[in-house]
């Protein structure tokens, strides 16, 4: 009670102090209030006030559980599953007379059950405790103000304010603010690998007025509070002020160092602990991915709900005819069933109150037939997906040798799920093509520069019949010399003769801005290498094609630049510095980026690129000289598949940037909300009346084995959406180039780039525009319609722009709009944003009903993977935010081909063949129960044993279900790639249909009738054996038991494909089990044994009838599968039949076959798939040409 | 390193990988017409045979059975059956005779067939106590036995409804005015005898009640003695069924008259059932039972009949 006041008192005096904090600081309104509170005495952690404010340590916990909550915890989790609920229920109602069986034997398949699934949570669990052990006992140096000297302290030992040293290499333990470095400048470089998968480094750098605290010595008199924001997870914005030597200076990301990111290139740093453990960035970052259930478990949750109908309704029938039984022991005051004793009964049994006991019976039979519920269906399914999700990690055809990557499904959940994708969405850049950018041509000054052609435009060409000079393609393997990111050939500017080029002062302006107008940060690897670190591949192919044409960009610190140029008149290279004063930086609201540079002739210039929308804008008059060609060439590469982007240059007036300047600055140290909004206000004043030097164009090369993936992935059936933020032009011919828009294929355009719509825009009435704009969509989404609905034969790409898309989204039209989507084989929504990415993936998802597949590798896509059903995450160079958004991740798209064809039609064939057989199983044994029932008057007594029953799902059947759901296939992996179609059967869900799902049901139910009928009818009555012995109870027992292992475990090998040894162990391994199981039960005292004692031994192994029993019982059983099987194989084949009949087929095609298989291992796919791949791409290419003719 | 290890190393891997990559070596049945043509004869060709002979077995099997239980009953009690059963001061012996319509061969089994009787009933099965019947009257945990576990405040042995609804009915054969030996030793499971029933237990307090229920015992010899009891004591599974009586052990020549003397003690006309006699012979199979053999025939005749059609219609239907 105490402490609890104790702390509220000092909430209350932090309250107070922070708002008397806030009324005095104007500009800072935004420090001190809510969401603005932290604040941190520096080298004080011992202080009274920092102690008294309570932030945790930076003790990291990740796991679920804690030694103490862990059971129960997990036992809450297990029973949040309506079926154990069931069984938990029925194993504490057995403890009472209502249980037909004993209650241990109930109790020890749930304890073997949930302990299954709880040791599974554990050693999950244990993994992440012992990583946060090896994290938390991580080892810094930590500042010691009584010895002026750093001691080593354990991570978790760290308190906000301390003081700490990180050297080279070393990973960040908390949340810090850069103090200084070992750098003058005090710069530091920083990995972030382990925060965004970025390897690029980044420059941080700290205030000036900590730069003087560089040694242990000096930071004994360091004192300074910080004020800043609350912890949250935004890794890239950070707002807080320092308060130091009575001046506040406002801090930004630029000063803080993240945990778990790395310290490189820079000796040691010194810096303040801000936030500490859970509060740090990265751990608020770490939320638990969204959970997503499949459809298949879905259904499978109804199928249950069936089964629990069948269960109450079964144990009703079985009440009532108790009930009746029941109230006839007792006829006119005689007591019929006199060996019952229904004269001294108890009120389960009473004649003279049958509707009590025929209501207690069928709490009674509700246990009884509970095993119509697969008790063990849960865990086993469980099992399955984590060793089929081990299957994909291991898969050496998705490993990606370059990157050292294998494919890694990051939820097991989904496994099947990847076998019905209906819709395909996929991100562009980074997903189709590689995002590495090579620089290939340029237009300066109106001249276009770059001889070398794409992949696009030889096709192009060729298809046009012109004459191909000897200019090779050119390609980056051709050459040993290539430089990576640069494929720029003109003899006009290459090796220093751009200088003999009639504008050669607008080349030597262009190149500069590509070297200074940046962010990269040079490497020095070797006397002549330098290596950029850049934060996109496209700022790394400038800053590449500015060294290349001689602009070398050598050096940088915070103030400056140094390039190391030709000087155009004395022809020597000499070293220039830029001061720079300003750096604008790039956002995708933005389009550009610019810096603010002062030359070493005291020009102030402003350096621009960017979207060549957002610059042609910006433009002066005078600047506007080569704007039309400029614009023509953008056309040009855009339709080449470029991606372009202009450039410009400004000067500024001293004056003029004084007054900016100072207005940036305040702005710029302003701690608010909206301090970003004002700066990007201030950046476009100082951005305008820009003069146009030219635009760049860079190249996007398509990903290996794109176009082949796409066209076999349309051959499955598969509608592929391509989501892009490109122009049209651009999109279209990458839809080409990756045979997205197939040859044959028409083409339907949905834009609202129409004149009339133009025409409006200029007049600029905003309601017109949109009323007309959606009027024109919705005429041509009709319009569209109509076309699909009369050509149904051919095939149809349609291609829609962001801006239509957002009319089309409305209310009246989208289910037309998506009626229309789903009839075209391809989708192209160029111009879209990432949150008109997630729209369309969440519509296409609600609207089709279908499972939707998104695929992306940038942080822009991770709405839309996260929307659909399955995210797939390409771990390539753009970063990990899709991957750990992701629910799998693989290296390249091409492999999507296989994670889909091959494991997803496996792993859904898997899952669903293991449901329908679970419940096949489970009915097969509980009707024999039913069966037996009612040859006892239905009193509720088992037919069986009571621990043959509960080992029943656990031991006698369960492995080779987990066989099945593990191992079986239908068709090899060749095949499944071989016959794309195959796919079709988990779209349609064909093998988990109702009727499928019944089918099976239906036949457990006859095999249930069979194995009862024929086992009575041959067993008992007359002697079972030659010595005369009848057949009781017990033999009756393990008779049917016999059977139904036999029978159950038969249907299996029936229904499975795919034998190897696994197979052969686990199936034939559990009969014999079974027959082990009996000896073993039946040695132990009869005390124990009960009924099951000798009986194999000496009432049933010496019995002949009852092997023949079990031979006619098995065959019996079989015969209505196989039969069916047979006739549906030859005369209504799936497809998987027809393959796997195919492949049987006459000894020469199974000869081409191995040679086929034998070539394609051999050459490892390269040599033998390209062939047709280029095949595509000339066929798409040609068609591509001729919509242009 | 020698070689030997390289190369089990290398297999292993191997092995490994093959695992991982999920392409090991399988069989891969596929149900080809072919193959279900064939498979269909098989079954058939196998079960036709195994039926023929099974049934055979049965035929050659003996098999008398007298409904007795109506017949036992004087004319003047037919009308109230219960009546007779349960007034102790009517005589109950009968006696029935038939010929024996083919040779017999020792050993002849007896058995007596009760029908409509649930010794399945849950109630009935549960009312028992293993280890009562096993070390006597020291145990506790004879409340399973209930309803009939003790009387008088002393406990029953041995206790519960299947001992105390045991049944009575006895029969003595003669042929030929000569007394036919029945032999009553070895009629129950070796096993029980030894390991259920135990040889130091004797029957005690045993239908001392008001309600007496079936036969009594003598409680000079031993449970494990007490051969029709432990017959009894193994329940049926079915409400129709036959339990051992006795072994005769002389041949029975066709017309040979068999007269049966039986004391007819036991109720089953409250509830309804049946009592017979069943004089059987066993083949190497057992008893005569015609099912199993119709059974094999009939799946194996399946059999043909669908590998036929398939054939038929395999060769009438073009493939796709």
């Amino acid at each position: 009670m105490a402490r609890i006041r104790k702390r509220s008192i000092q909430l209350s005096k932090l309250c107070s102090f922070a708002c008397c904090r806030s009324s005095s600081q104007d500009e800072h309104a935004q420090i001190g209030q809510k969401g603005y509170s932290r604040v941190v005495y520096c080298n004080e952690p011992d202080s009274q006030e920092q102690i008294r404010l309570r932030y945790r340590g930076n003790y990291v916990s990740t796991t679920k559980y804690t030694a103490v909550n862990f059971i129960p915890k997990s036992l809450f989790e297990q029973f949040r599953r309506v079926a154990n609920i069931y069984f938990l229920v029925v194993a504490c109602v057995s403890f009472s007379p209502l249980a037909p069986y004993s209650a241990p034997s109930i109790i020890l398949p749930l304890v073997v059950v949930i302990g299954a699934t709880m040791a599974k949570e554990g050693v999950e669990d244990w993994r992440r405790n012992l990583q946060d052990i090896e994290a938390n006992n991580r080892k810094v140096e930590v500042y010691d103000k009584s010895s002026c000297s750093f001691r080593q302290t354990k991570w978790k030992d760290l308190r906000v304010g301390d003081l700490v040293k990180v050297c080279k290499d070393e990973y960040f333990p908390a949340d810090l603010l850069l103090l200084s470095s070992s750098y003058e400048d005090v710069v530091c470089y920083v990995e972030t690998m382990n925060l965004d998968g970025e390897t690029n480094l980044k420059l941080k750098h700290a205030l000036n007025v900590t730069s003087f605290y560089s040694s242990a010595e000096s930071l004994k008199e360091f004192r300074a509070v910080i004020k800043c924001e609350d912890p949250n997870e935004h890794l890239y914005s950070f707002i807080g002020t320092l308060y130091f030597d009575c001046q506040q200076y406002s801090l930004s990301p630029q000063q803080i160092l993240l945990r778990d990111s790395k310290l490189k290139n820079t000796e040691y740093i010194f810096g303040v602990v801000i936030f500490t453990g859970h509060d740090t960035k990265v751990m608020q970052n770490a939320t638990d991915p969204p959970s997503k259930r499949t459809k298949i478990e879905r259904r499978m949750d109804r199928i249950i709900y069936v089964l629990f109908s069948t269960l109450i309704l079964v144990s009703f029938i079985g009440s009532l005819f108790f009930g009746i039984e029941t109230n006839n022991d007792l006829s006119g005051g005689n007591y019929t069933r006199w060996y019952l004793r229904p004269d001294k009964t108890t009120v389960f049994f009473d004649p003279r109150r049958p509707a009590v006991a025929a209501f207690l019976h069928c709490l009674t039979g509700l246990m009884l037939y509970g095993y119509l519920i697969p008790i063990s269906l849960y865990v086993s399914i469980e099992i399955c997906k984590v060793l089929q999700s081990i299957f994909i990690n291991q898969d050496q055809a998705m490993y990606d040798e370059e990157m050292d990557r294998p494919a890694h499904a990051r939820t097991s959940n989904l496994n099947e799920e990847l076998g019905q994708v209906h819709t395909i969405l996929s991100d562009k850049t980074g997903t189709l093509t590689c995002n590495s950018m090579e620089f290939v041509k340029c237009s300066i000054a109106g001249t276009l520069y770059g001889r070398g052609m794409t992949e696009v435009e030889i096709a192009l060409a060729r298809k046009r019949g012109e004459q191909l000079t000897e200019q090779a393609p050119i390609d980056a393997s051709e050459s040993k010399k290539s430089i990576k990111g640069f494929n720029f050939r003109d003899e006009r500017i290459m090796d220093g003769k751009w200088v003999s080029e009639p504008q050669s002062d607008v080349i030597q302006k262009f190149f500069r801005v590509l070297a200074t107008c940046h962010t990269a940060v040079p490497e020095v690897m070797g006397p002549d290498e330098i290596m950029y670190e850049a934060e996109s591949p496209d700022e790394a192919a400038f800053v590449i094609a500015a060294r290349e044409v001689g602009f070398e960009f050598f050096a940088r610190n915070q103030t400056s630049i140094k390039l190391r140029e030709l000087d155009p008149t004395s022809g020597i290279r000499v070293d220039r510095v830029y001061e720079l004063l300003h750096v604008l930086e790039f956002s995708s609201a933005r389009k550009r980026m610019s810096v603010i540079v002062k030359n070493p002739e005291n020009q102030l210039l402003l350096l621009a690129k960017g979207a060549d929308s957002v610059i042609f804008e910006r433009l002066s008059k005078e600047g506007r000289a080569y704007e039309e060609r400029t614009k023509e060439h953008i056309e040009k590469y855009s339709e080449a598949g470029l991606r372009t982007m202009a450039v410009a240059y400004r000067e500024l007036d001293n004056d003029e940037y004084k007054t900016w300047e100072q207005e940036f600055l305040k702005a710029k140290t302003s701690v608010s909300a909206d301090r970003d909004v004002l700066m990007d206000e201030l950046a476009c004043q100082i951005e305008r009346d820009l003069i146009l030097l030219g635009a760049t164009a860079v190249e996007d090369k398509l990903q290996k084995g794109v176009p082949g993936c796409i066209d076999k992935l349309a051959r499955a059936g598969i509608g592929i959406w391509v989501l892009t933020g490109d122009k049209r032009g651009t999109a279209i011919n990458i839809g080409y180039a990756c045979s997205l828009l197939r040859h044959g294929m028409k083409q339907i355009v949905i834009t609202l780039e129409l004149p009339e719509i133009l025409a409006q825009e200029k007049e600029g009435d905003k309601e017109a525009i949109a009323e007309a704009s959606l009027n024109s969509i919705k005429l041509q989404i009709l319009k569209a319609k109509s076309q699909v609905t009369e050509e149904s034969s051919t095939e149809f790409g349609l291609i829609i722009d962001g801006k239509s898309l957002t009319y089309a989204m409305d209310k009246n039209l989208v289910n037309s709009f998506m009626d229309l989507a789903m009839r075209c084989a391809t989708v192209i929504c160029c111009r879209s944003s990432p949150k008109q990415k997630a729209v369309i993936t969440r519509l296409v998802k609600s609207v089709t009903g279908r499972t939707t597949l998104a695929i992306g590798d940038g942080a822009n896509d991770v709405g839309m993977l996260q929307e659909a059903d399955i995210g797939v995450g390409i771990s390539g160079v753009e970063g990990m935010q899709a991957v750990m958004a992701s629910d799998f991740a693989i290296a390249q798209f091409r492999f999507l081909e296989r994670l889909l064809l091959v494991h997803g039609h496996w792993c859904y064939r898997r899952i669903s063949m293991m449901i329908c057989y679970f419940f096949y199983k489970n009915i097969t044994f509980g009707f024999t129960l039913f069966w037996f029932e009612a040859y006892t008057s239905f009193s509720g007594q088992p037919a069986y044993n009571d621990w043959y029953m509960s080992c029943y799902n656990v031991f006698f059947t369960s492995l080779p279900v987990i066989a099945l759901g593990v191992f079986d296939q239908d068709v090899s992996a060749r095949l499944c790639l071989k016959h794309p179609l195959l796919y079709q059967e988990g779209v349609r869900n064909i093998l988990f249909n109702w009727p499928r799902i019944l089918g099976w049901m239906f036949n457990g139910l006859l095999s249930s009738i069979i194995i009862y009928f024929l086992t009575t009818n041959s067993i008992t009555g007359p002697a079972f054996r030659k010595d005369g012995q009848v057949a009781d109870y017990s033999v009756l027992g393990v008779t049917m038991y016999t059977c139904v292992v036999w029978t159950v475990n038969c249907q299996m090998a029936l229904s499975i494909n795919y034998f190897t040894w696994i197979q052969h162990l686990f199936i034939w391994g559990s009969i014999a089990f079974w027959y082990i199981f009996l000896v073993v039960y039946g040695s132990i005292p009869p005390t124990l044994s009960t009924t099951a004692y000798k009986v194999l031994v000496e009432a049933c192994a010496p019995s002949i009838l009852y092997w023949l029993t079990t031979l006619l019982v098995v065959i019996a059983a079989l015969l209505p599968l196989l039969s069916y099987r047979a006739f549906q194989i030859r005369f209504r084949p799936m497809e998987h039949d027809r393959i796997q009949i195919q492949r049987r087929r006459p000894e020469s095609t199974e000869y081409d076959a191995t040679q086929r298989r034998l070539s394609e291992s051999s050459e490892a796919r390269t040599s033998s798939e390209l062939p047709s791949e280029v095949r595509i791409r000339i066929d798409n290419l040609k068609a591509s040409s001729k919509r242009k003719n | 390193m020698t070689d030997t290890d390289r190369g089990t190393q290398r297999d292993r891997d191997s092995a490994f990988s093959l695992f991982t990559q999920q392409s090991l070596p399988a069989c891969k049945p596929v149900l080809t017409p072919e193959w279900v043509i064939m498979t269909f004869l098989f079954i058939g060709f196998i079960f036709i045979p195994v039926g023929l002979v099974t049934l055979r077995a049965s035929h050659s099997v003996v098999e008398i059975v007298e409904r007795y239980d109506i017949g036992c009953v004087p004319e003047p009690f037919r009308i109230d059956k219960v009546s007779y059963i349960q007034d102790d001061s009517i005589p109950k012996n009968c006696s029935l005779s038939f010929k024996v319509p083919k040779y017999m061969k020792a050993p002849i089994y007896i058995y007596y067939q009760l029908e409509n009787y649930y010794q399945n009933h849950r109630r009935y099965v549960k009312s028992r106590s293993d280890k009562q019947l096993l070390h006597g009257q020291n145990e506790h945990g004879i409340s399973s036995c209930q309803p009939v576990e003790v009387n008088n405040d002393r406990p029953i042995i041995p206790c519960g409804l299947i001992a105390w609804s045991l049944f009575n009915d006895t029969f003595t054969f003669i042929r030929n005015r000569a007394e036919l030996k029945v032999n009553r030793k070895n009629i129950a499971w070796k096993s029980d005898r030894e390991h259920k029933f135990g040889k130091n237990v004797y029957p005690f307090n045993f239908q001392n009640g008001t309600l007496i229920g079936g036969g009594k015992l003598n409680p000079t010899i031993p449970l494990s003695d007490q051969e029709d009891l432990i017959v009894w004591m193994r329940t049926s599974a079915l409400p129709s069924f036959r339990k051992l009586y006795g072994r005769i052990e002389k041949d029975l020549d066709v017309d040979d008259v068999v007269v049966v003397h039986l004391m007819n003690n036991y109720n089953t006309y409250s509830f309804g059932g049946k009592k017979k006699l069943v004089l059987s012979t066993t083949s190497w199979l057992g008893g005569k039972n015609d099912f199993l053999g119709l059974a094999y025939v009939f799946i194996g005749s399946s059999s043909v009949t669908i590998a036929v059609v398939f054939t038929l219609l395999h060769l009438l239907s073009p493939r796709h």
